[in-house]
Parts: C-alpha cells; structure tokens; sequence
C-alpha cells in the first residue's frame, strides 16, 4: 500500500478532487495547513509598519492506495489538476503504509481501503 | 419659562443617550484591534470603566468638580449630572484602550476609581466647574473648550502616556530593536466601533452647547453637529488619502483612527467655527494621527489602538486650533490650558499609576501575556471554537 500526501494551491482543491473522482478515488482525507518554500511569505501592511506573513495557507491531500499503479494514477491526476506553472504550486510525497484498518467492519489492509 | 427648561431637559438627555453609545463604541473599536486572546478581557475593562468610573463621579467627583449638585438653572440637575456624568469613562477608555492587552483587570478598577473621583473632576473643576484656582496665576477657566478636546481627550491621554512609560510595551511587540506588528484581530467590529464612537461625538459635542429651545441655541446646536461631522469626514479623508499615497493601501484602521482625529480635533470649539474651517481642523486631525502612530511605534511607546496619537496629540491641536481660527480667543490662553491640565494630570497618573503597579501589579506578567488576559483573569474565551494567534 501507498500513501500520497500532496500539498497543494488551497483555491486547486476542487479541480484537483474532481481529477481525483475522475480516476476512480473513493476517498481522501484533507487538512489546511500552513508552510513555506521557494515560495516564501509576502509582506503585508498594518498601521504604517510592514509585516512579513511568512507561512502560506495550503491544502494537504492524503491518499492512501493499494498499488503503485493506482498510486501512478494518483500522481498524474494531481500534478495535472493542481499544476499553474507559478511558484508556489507544492509538492506531492510516496510513502509505503504496512498496514490499515476499517473501523467499522475490522476489515484490515487492501480490504480497507 | 417651564417649556424651555423641559426641552433642555430633554436635549440634555438625548445627548447624553448618544454619548453612552461610545461605551459599546469603545468597546468594539477595542476588542477588533487587540489579539483574539485578550477580547474577553478588553470587554469587561469596557464594562468595569463604564459602571466604576460612573460611579466613583456620582459618589465623590461630581460634587468636587461643580461644587454642589445645584449649580444648575435652566434644566433639571439630574439631566446635567447624567449629562456630565456621561463624560468621565470616556477618559479612563482612552487610558485602558492604548494599554490593553497587558493590564490586570482589578488594578486598572482602583485606577479607574482614582481618575472618576479625582483626577478627571479636578480637571472639570478648573475649567467648567467651580474652579478652586480662580484668580491664582493657573487659573485657566479662560480656556475655550466646547466639550473637552483638553479637558477629556487630552486628560485620558496624558494618563495613557504615563501608564504606557510605566507599563512598557506589550510582550514581544518591540523584538531586536525592531517593531513587530500585531495585526487587529476583526477588522468588522473596529469599523462598528469606529463608527458608534462617531454617532457618539454628535450628542458630546451637540449637548456641549448646554440648550436647544431657543432659536439662537438650536442655530449653535445644528452648527456644532454639522462642524463636528465635517471634521469627521475630512478626517477620514485626509486618513484614507495620506496611508494609500504613502503606503499604496488603504488601512482602514488608519482611515477610522483619521476620523477619530478629526473628532477630537474639532470638539474644542465646533460652535465657534464657520462651516469650512472644521474641514482644515479634521484634515490635519487625521494627518497627526497617520504622521504620529508610526512615531510612537519608533520611541517604542506601544499602542495598540492609536490612543495618544487620536486623544492627546489631537487633543492639544484642537485645542489650539481655537486659538488660531477664532478672532476671539488667544492662543496664550489656549496654549495655558493645555500646559496646565498637562502638568496637573501627567504627574498626578503617573504617581498613581506607578503605586498602583507597584502595590498591586497593573502590567501582567510575560507568561500571564503568552497565554492572553482572558484566560488568566476571565477565564472565557471570546471565540473558543476557533484558533488562538501566537
């Protein structure tokens, strides 16, 4: 099993969900999170003193699938939906995941998923 | 007769309802600029001011500043009590407001006693009340000051600054020698604020002219209001046009504290002014305060609602401004008034604040500031379902 942990542009999750659907994804978890890279902050102004925002929001994809086919498939639609070409667009992690559980049934593994 | 003395009455009133729409105008203007941790404790500062200082007046000051409870003709008493009374937590506001976010609750109640009962009422007793000076080289009840452009805005500033020479920045504002912004927390309620404190100044200054039910007197009145508006919108104007030419922004926390300059600015004698003049006297209101806010940021005074910059520097140009606009009045005698009530009210805080810093702990300590006066002294979040700023 993979799991993809895709950070992207926060205002790309709709496209990059629908890419996601398209490929046949059931399920992802997401989180709003904040980070800098090459991006950097931006300054912004308040009562005549310049201030740098230094982390960005961004959106965090977590998806995990039973093969590196899938995973393949995972990445591609991604880098598509959430691509702009400018800075800033985020990165995607592969990662291996030794096991998973369905809560609800004790359905364990590729069954889970 | 008996007609007269109801309608003043009645104005006396009506005006004094429209001041007490700066108790919630203080109070939004406050919590939208300080860190959501500390909104809580900035509203019941708010509350505690409008109840103690109110109090304090009614039990000890009133009589200290006036005299006696029957100084008073042409209306009923308790109208001009509520009237003045109205007044006086708007000075410990601009006092509380310039130091939030890093003050004890309770020491700032003993505080606000102190300036309810004494300080504030010393100050009305010299220029509007009984005047214990009278005919000594201080006497200043020559003063021309319509509503308090000294007596009120410049007397809360001077004890802002000594409490903010005393109480020293908030935690982590000042960082290397370089300022760190804390940016306002809900920009909506600072606009609402802002704008309740404008509805405000109509009844401060309009009710400043004493009565209504005469055609000379409803002329002043109408003058007053229009001329204090007209510095309020030439404030904000000159607020809006200085931050974008300078910053290429609008800040509208700038724009409203430009308003709020003009205000104070013209609230020393808007019924002595022609219609235009009030548009100089607001433009360099709303100038001061974008000039001066980022000043008081470089002499590490800290600040967070622009208080010294809207009270006391535009207390002392309105002041003067009567001075330079009206044929009538000199600028000796204005210049008088401020130096006075300066040297009488700066000293006076600054003793009473340093005690009470020292007696009882005003500031809060750095760890009591990290995790936000709320939850150390109110023990309620304002917003508790949402993320705390660092």
């Amino acid at each position: 099993m993979k799991k993809i942990e895709a950070i992207i542009k926060p205002f790309k999750l709709d496209d990059v969900k629908e890419a996601l659907v398209e490929a046949g994804i059931e399920g992802m978890t997401i989180s709003e999170v904040k980070g800098y890279g090459r991006q950097q902050g931006h300054s912004e102004l308040y009562r005549g003193a310049e201030y740098v925002v230094e982390f960005i929001p961004k959106v965090k994809i977590e998806i995990v699938v039973s093969n590196d086919e899938y995973a393949n498939k995972v990445i591609e639609a991604i880098t598509q939906a959430a691509k702009t070409g400018k800075i800033g667009d985020g990165k995607i992690f592969v990662s291996d995941v030794s096991r998973s559980i369905r809560i609800r049934t004790d359905e364990e593994d590729e069954e889970a998923l | 007769m008996e007609m007269n003395y109801v309608i003043d009455t009645f104005f006396a009133i009506f005006a004094m309802t429209l001041i007490i729409f700066m108790v919630p105008g203080f109070a939004m203007l406050e919590a939208g600029l300080v860190r959501t941790k500390n909104v809580t404790s900035v509203l019941t500062v708010n509350v505690m001011i409008y109840a103690v200082a109110s109090m304090s007046f009614m039990l000890i000051g009133y009589e200290y500043a006036f005299g006696s409870w029957d100084h008073q003709e042409g209306i009923s008493k308790w109208a001009f009590f509520m009237f003045q009374m109205a007044f006086v937590g708007k000075v410990v506001n601009i006092m509380s407001g310039g130091v939030s976010e890093r003050s004890r609750i309770l020491p700032l109640a003993i505080f606000t006693i102190i300036v309810g009962a004494f300080i504030y009422p010393t100050i009305v007793n010299l220029t509007w009340g009984a005047n214990f000076l009278s005919g000594t080289a201080l006497d200043i009840s020559a003063l021309s000051d319509l509503a308090g452009s000294t007596v009120i805005h410049s007397t809360g500033g001077w004890a802002l600054l000594a409490a903010i020479l005393i109480m020293g920045p908030r935690r982590g504002r000042f960082k290397n020698g370089k300022v760190r912004v804390i940016p306002a927390s809900n920009i909506p309620l600072v606009t609402l604020g802002a704008l309740l404190l404008w509805i405000g100044w109509f009844g401060f200054n309009g009710g400043s002219v004493g009565a209504i039910s005469s055609k000379e007197n409803a002329d002043a009145v109408a003058l007053t209001i229009m001329n204090t508006n007209t510095a309020g919108l030439s404030g904000a104007i000159v607020g809006w046009l200085l931050t974008y030419f300078r910053y290429k922004k609008f800040d509208i926390t700038m724009i409203l504290n430009g308003a709020l300059g003009g205000l104070v600015a013209v609230t020393a004698g808007p019924d002595q002014y022609d219609i235009y003049t009030p548009i100089l006297i607001g433009a360099i209101g709303g100038a001061l305060v974008v000039l001066f806010v980022p000043i008081f940021d470089k002499l590490k005074m800290d600040d967070p609602v622009g208080a010294l910059s809207v009270h006391l520097i535009n207390g002392i140009w309105g002041t003067l401004a009567v001075g330079i606009f009206v044929a009538d009045v000199s600028i000796w005698t204005q210049l008088k008034g401020i130096l006075v009530v300066g040297l009488i009210v700066f000293p006076l805080s600054w003793i009473t604040i340093y005690a009470i810093n020292k007696i009882f702990v005003l500031r809060a300590e750095d760890e009591e500031q990290l995790e936000g006066i709320d939850a150390t002294e109110c023990g309620i979040e304002a917003y508790p379902e949402f993320k705390r700023s660092i």
